[in-house]
This record gives structure tokens, C-alpha cells and sequence, in this order.
């Protein structure tokens, strides 16, 4: 019987199966950060509960920690207990902990993969909705509550229904200025933010295929923002040239193990999917959202929507709700649209091809008067990378304020905040109410658009920049 | 875990579609908050206004509908963060049932975890309920007949995985649950490490 990537990822790490769909299911890797990962360590403790594997578990702060040059793991007060409780549960348990200034630490979805942690066909976990990221290397990878993170690092196993194969193939050749941001923003508000409810989604096509691994992380790092769980790209060469000589990759006979596994993650030519959506890339313009869902995405030389084109009853209540939260007014063009803040960063864009990407289109520019512009590398590793590439000086020389690993202004939850009432291009991905700061307003986009957004003070398509 | 039976009382109507688990709780309660007092602070960017002050004019606030155990809500409800503090807020807030189209996936197990019952029905159902309950009916949702009632209409059916159901019905523990089978885990692990030794780090050799 023909199989999807889905079955030949999951299918393996079933320890015992319960019945209609249902499985416990092995866990090879678990992930923790300073928010959840903290909380967990002390409800192991309170319970008297041990770490079941501590070889396959990793922690890192990046959430409630500053990502003000010269921060230390107390710097922002509320988050220190975290910090510390997180350090001092891993050294309790032997988990492995990579400290602030250390290459290594970082936005967990950021340092896992670059470390070589998460390796394809392993199952990931993380108190994290954005642990799809990691689907990007073509791991199993999905975010789980407080409660599933005890029992991961308790049992190594989860009880799970297996989720239903969708399939997003993108073919063609995306126009200049248009990246795997924009793809996976188009699709969102295309189908929808639950459109993958109940699905993981394997993104597939000549698109995806000839794109670069870290884009790949971008695609997988949304498709919690289209509903799915899980997003997964197969491994390839590219895969396979990204990991090689990671610090936990394996070497030489090991390698060639794994890799002769890892050529067999793929779906079969006449694999069946519970549902498959064809895209053509080549019409897709540089996408931003207007609203407070990732849903609501639209062409940058589009008009702000009116809620009478809302598909439906509870749509049109939150498009209303959305568009007086943002301050916008339907029929009016998003491009030129003033910001007073830009954000480059977070587990969706800020890994060194990103940095990358807003560095060429900031070079021999500057940041429009009046916009704050925060450049927040996702590891240490990135930022000593863009520090030697010469990038960082790029965004300094811009009058970027240029910062210390974290998750930062994406989520506000280590006292950065975008002001209320302010405006902030984002490279994040989420644009939730009061997401960046209470009241502030978020509008998503890539790291290029972003950058755009930074030297001329207003939503700007970068495809006219660059002209 | 708290069981859930069969609980009746007011339903509170928040029918906009994909309201986040941002919404529900914000951040920083996660950072500086007990778990047990995150129901003050549910909702809250809907429930205040910028000076502090409640606001009148949403429904969360109306007098019918403060105590209401039960929340009606839109298409994809608790979409986005992981964070099980939204669940916490609810609960704190007197929610242990919400009734929408379809969840956020990390919400719903979330929610079975700590005896807070989603449950699914179509759109049109939602809607319909929505409208009763605003008039001020009681709804009933009942979990071992796996239905809800309003006082006037026909009861509608539900569907809950089965798993779920008896562990919300007879407040079972997962985790105590999962540790009870690790035997079958020691023995995938021993075959697991022979398979794909590359993923035992630490472990090799």
C-alpha cells in the first residue's frame, strides 16, 4: 500500500497501539526553553518524578530572557526564576543546558536544527506551538501543552491520534522579492487558519525542492498558523548538505546508517493525502497581513478588505473587531501605511539566510526618522556568524539596534514590547492581539519587506525598492 | 484531574472565529502569575478597556453571563500558542465547556488534560445555540450521553474520542497512565537503539 511521508515518519515511533488512530508514541527529542521547559523541571520535582532519558533532552532560555547587549539571565527580573529554574532543573536531570553567551543557546527552533539535534525522522517535541519549525529538516516534530512536557520528559511517550496527510505542493518560480514568508502567508489567507486542522502538512513541489533548507524551516514554522500540528518538508541532498558536520549529527558509519534511512522519507509517487492543494508561486506578489489572524494576508499592492467580503458570520465579527484594533480603513491601499517599529527576528526569520536577505536590501540605506528598528539574531551562533559576515555591521550602519539571541519582540514575554497603539513590521509569526505589547499592531511579512518597511518608514513593496 | 459528568448553566456568546490563546491569557501572566489566580486575568484585553476599567459593552461582562460554566465561541477557538495557562484561565474563570466548530489542536488535548471539554459541532449548531443562549437559556452539556440540551430543542449529539471520554469521565491521570506501560517502552527503546543508533546521543558506543 502506497505511503505518505506522514506514515513513514509516525508509523515507527508507535510503542503501542490503542485503537482508532490513537498510539503511544515515542519521543526522541525533547526541547525546552525557559517559559514551559522551567515549569516542567518543577513539576518533575514536586511530583518526584525523574527525566526517563536524559541523553535525548535539551534546554536552552529564550523566551523571558532580555536580548539587551550585555543581558545576563536576570536582566529582566520576572524571567530570572525562569532562567534559573531551568538551568538548575536540566543540571538536576542531566539534561543538557545552553547558556546565554554560549553557541549553542538560542530561539529553540533555531539552535535544535543548528545543532544537529533534530535530525530528519526523529520525533521532536517542545512546549512550543512553533516546533513545526523543525519539519523543515523533515523530523516529526509538533508543539505540546505543560502537561504533554511532563509526561515527554516523565514517560518519553505521548498518547496521540495520528494526524491526517495534507499536501501543499508549491510549483514555479517565485517572482524577485518574493520568499517562503510570502508563500506561506499567501496560503494561510488563502485557506484559511484552520484549513489543516487535524492534518500535518508536507510541503512538496519544485518550489520547495529548490529552496533552501532554512526557507524550508519558514514554511514548516506556519503551518501552526494554518492549523496543522505539524509541518514536515522530505530530506534531499540539501538536507543532508545542511546537516553535515553539525556538533550532534552523526559521522562517518553512522552517518551512512542514518542517511540510507533517511533516503526512504519520502511519500510515494501515488501516495493518497486526505487533501492536496496545488499553488503556482509565480502569481503570488510580497505578502503582509492587515489583520490580528495570519489569515488575514494580503497582496502589499492590495486594498485593506471590508467585512462585507468576509466569507462568513464569525469572520466578518472578527474582521470588524480586527480592523478597529488596527486603526485601518477598508479600501485603502496597505502600502504606505506609516510603522513606527520594525522587528527582524524570531523562530520564523532569523536564521543567518534572513539576516542575510534584510542586510541586501539595507545596504548603502538608512532607517526612516522616527522608526525603531531591532535586528534579533536566533542563536549565537547566527549572531557571531552575521557579526563575522560583515551583516551586522549592515544593520548598525542602517541605525538597526542589533541585539542578543531570543524570541524577544515576537512575544513580548521578557519585557520588549512594541508600545501601545504602535505599528510594527514583523518578521515574527503571529499578529495576534496584543502580541508584540499590549495594543501594539503587527503587521507579518518577510525579512526583505521588513527591511523595506525600515528605510522608508511605511509598508513598502521591496520590488520597487530594489527598482 | 477534576471529572466532567454533566454540568447545565448559562453559555456565553463569543462568536468571532479564531480567537488565539493569546487572547485568552497574555504572556506575562505566564511569567509572574500563580496558576491558580490566572482566572482574574482571563480574557482580559477584551473584558478592559486601556484604563483598566471594565468594559460594559462586551459580553464576557454582562451580569447573565459572569458565572456562565459554559463559552460558545467561533471557528478554531484557542488557535496558536501552546500555552496550557489558557486552559488555567478558563478554568479559573468557571469555564469547563467550550462549544465550537473546530479547536486549535494543542488547545483541545490541553483541555482534556485538565477536564475543560471541548466540544465540536457544525457551524450551523454553534449558531443556533449561540441564539438560545443569549435569550437567557440554560444549556446542558452532558457527557456520558454525549449531548446538549437547551431547554426547549431536541438534544444534539457529540462525538469525543473514546480515550478522551473515560478520562475526563473518571478523572484519569495520563502521565500515571503512560507510566504504568513502560515496559513496552524499555523494550522499543532496546530495539530502537540497535535501528537508529544515531538518535541515542550519548548513548553510542
Amino acid at each position: 500500500m502506497p505511503a505518505t511521508l506522514i506514515d513513514r515518519l509516525w508509523d515507527p515511533h508507535v510503542v503501542a497501539d490503542l485503537g482508532e488512530g490513537w498510539a503511544l508514541l515515542h519521543i526522541d527529542r525533547v526541547l525546552l526553553h525557559d517559559l514551559s521547559g522551567w515549569r516542567a523541571m518543577e513539576e518533575m520535582r514536586e511530583r518526584g518524578l525523574p527525566v526517563r532519558s536524559p541523553a535525548l533532552a535539551t534546554a536552552t532560555p529564550d523566551h523571558a530572557v532580555s536580548t539587551a547587549p550585555g543581558r545576563t539571565g536576570e536582566s529582566y527580573a520576572p524571567g530570572a526564576r525562569l532562567w534559573s529554574g531551568l538551568r538548575d532543573g536540566a543540571a538536576r536531570n542531566d539534561v543538557r543546558f545552553f547558556d546565554l553567551g554560549v553557541p549553542g543557546q538560542g530561539i529553540v527552533h533555531v539552535m535544535g536544527p543548528e545543532l544537529g539535534l533534530v535530525l530528519p525522522g526523529a520525533s521532536v517535541v517542545c512546549g512550543d506551538s512553533h516546533t513545526c519549525t523543525n519539519g523543515g529538516l523533515g523530523a516529526l516534530a509538533f508543539g505540546i501543552g505543560s502537561s504533554e512536557l511532563v509526561q515527554a520528559l516523565a514517560t518519553q511517550v505521548l498518547t496521540l491520534r495520528k494526524p491526517g496527510a495534507m499536501r501543499v505542493r508549491f510549483e514555479g518560480t517565485p517572482a524577485q522579492g518574493v520568499t517562503a514568508k510570502d508563500l506561506v502567508l499567501h496560503l494561510i489567507g488563502r485557506l484559511g487558519a484552520s484549513a489543516a486542522t487535524g492534518h500535518a502538512v508536507e510541503f512538496a513541489g519544485s518550489t520547495v525542492r529548490t529552496m533552501g533548507v532554512e526557507a524550508r524551516m519558514t514554511l514548516c514554522n506556519m503551518a501552526v498558523e494554518l492549523g496543522a500540528r505539524f509541518g514536515v518538508v522530505a530530506p534531499d541532498d540539501a538536507t543532508l548538505a545542511w546537516l553535515a558536520g553539525r556538533p550532534f549529527a552523526p559521522r562517518g558509519a553512522l552517518l551512512d546508517r542514518a542517511i540510507a534511512a533517511w533516503r526512504g522519507l519520502a511519500s510515494d509517487p501515488d501516495a493518497v493525502f486526505a487533501r492536496e492543494v496545488a499553488i503556482d508561486v509565480a502569481a503570488i506578489a510580497p505578502t503582509v497581513t492587515w489583520g490580528t489572524s495570519p489569515e488575514h494576508a494580503m497582496p502589499v499592492d492590495g486594498v485593506v478588505p471590508s467585512p462585507d467580503a468576509a466569507p462568513d458570520a464569525a469572520r466578518r465579527t472578527a474582521w470588524m473587531a480586527a480592523l478597529d484594533y488596527m486603526g485601518l480603513t477598508p479600501g485603502a491601499p496597505i502600502a504606505g501605511t506609516p510603522v513606527d517599529w520594525v522587528f527582524i527576528g524570531s523562530c520564523t526569520n532569523s536564521r543567518i539566510e534572513d539576516l542575510r536577505a534584510a542586510a541586501a536590501v539595507l545596504r548603502g540605506r538608512a532607517v526612516a526618522p522616527g522608526v525603531q528598528a531591532w535586528a534579533v539574531p536566533g542563536s549565537e551562533s547566527v549572531k557571531r556568524q552575521a557579526e563575522a559576515e560583515g551583516l551586522a555591521a549592515v544593520f548598525r550602519g542602517a541605525g538597526f539596534a542589533w541585539r542578543e539571541p531570543g524570541c524577544s519582540l515576537c512575544v513580548a514575554a521578557n519585557g520588549e514590547a512594541v508600545p501601545p497603539g504602535a505599528r510594527c513590521a514583523s518578521t515574527s509569526n503571529r499578529n495576534f492581539v496584543g502580541r508584540q505589547g499590549k495594543g501594539a499592531r503587527t503587521h507579518l511579512m518577510s525579512p526583505a519587506m521588513a527591511a523595506a518597511a525600515a528605510v522608508t518608514g511605511a509598508i513598502a513593496d521591496v520590488r520597487r525598492l530594489a527598482a | 484531574m477534576t471529572p466532567f459528568t454533566t454540568i447545565t448553566g448559562p453559555a456565553v456568546p463569543l462568536m468571532r472565529a479564531n480567537v488565539d490563546t493569546d487572547l485568552i491569557i497574555r504572556i506575562e501572566r505566564l511569567t509572574g502569575t500563580p496558576r491558580e489566580s490566572l482566572g482574574a486575568f482571563c480574557f482580559e484585553a477584551l473584558r478592559f478597556r486601556a484604563d483598566g476599567s471594565e468594559d460594559p459593552a462586551c459580553v464576557l461582562n454582562r451580569p447573565a453571563f459572569r458565572q456562565a460554566p459554559i463559552l460558545l465561541a467561533g471557528p478554531n477557538f484557542g488557535c496558536g500558542s501552546s500555552r496550557e495557562g489558557a486552559v488555567w484561565a478558563l478554568i479559573g474563570a468557571g469555564i469547563r465547556c467550550v462549544i465550537a466548530e473546530s479547536f486549535g489542536e494543542i488547545f483541545e488535548a490541553n483541555s482534556f488534560r485538565n477536564g475543560l471539554l471541548p466540544v465540536a459541532l457544525p457551524r450551523e449548531v454553534v449558531a443556533a445555540l449561540a441564539q438560545a443562549a443569549s435569550a437567557g437559556a440554560a444549556l446542558t452539556v452532558d457527557l456520558v450521553a454525549r449531548q446538549v440540551r437547551t431547554p426547549s430543542g431536541e438534544p444534539t449529539g457529540f462525538t469525543v474520542p473514546p480515550l478522551r471520554r473515560a478520562a475526563l469521565l473518571e478523572g484519569v491521570d495520563e502521565l500515571a497512565q503512560a507510566l504504568k506501560r513502560d515496559p513496552e517502552v524499555a523494550a522499543w527503546q532496546m530495539r530502537d537503539r540497535k535501528a537508529r543508533p544515531w538518535i541515542w546521543l550519548g548513548e553510542e558506543g
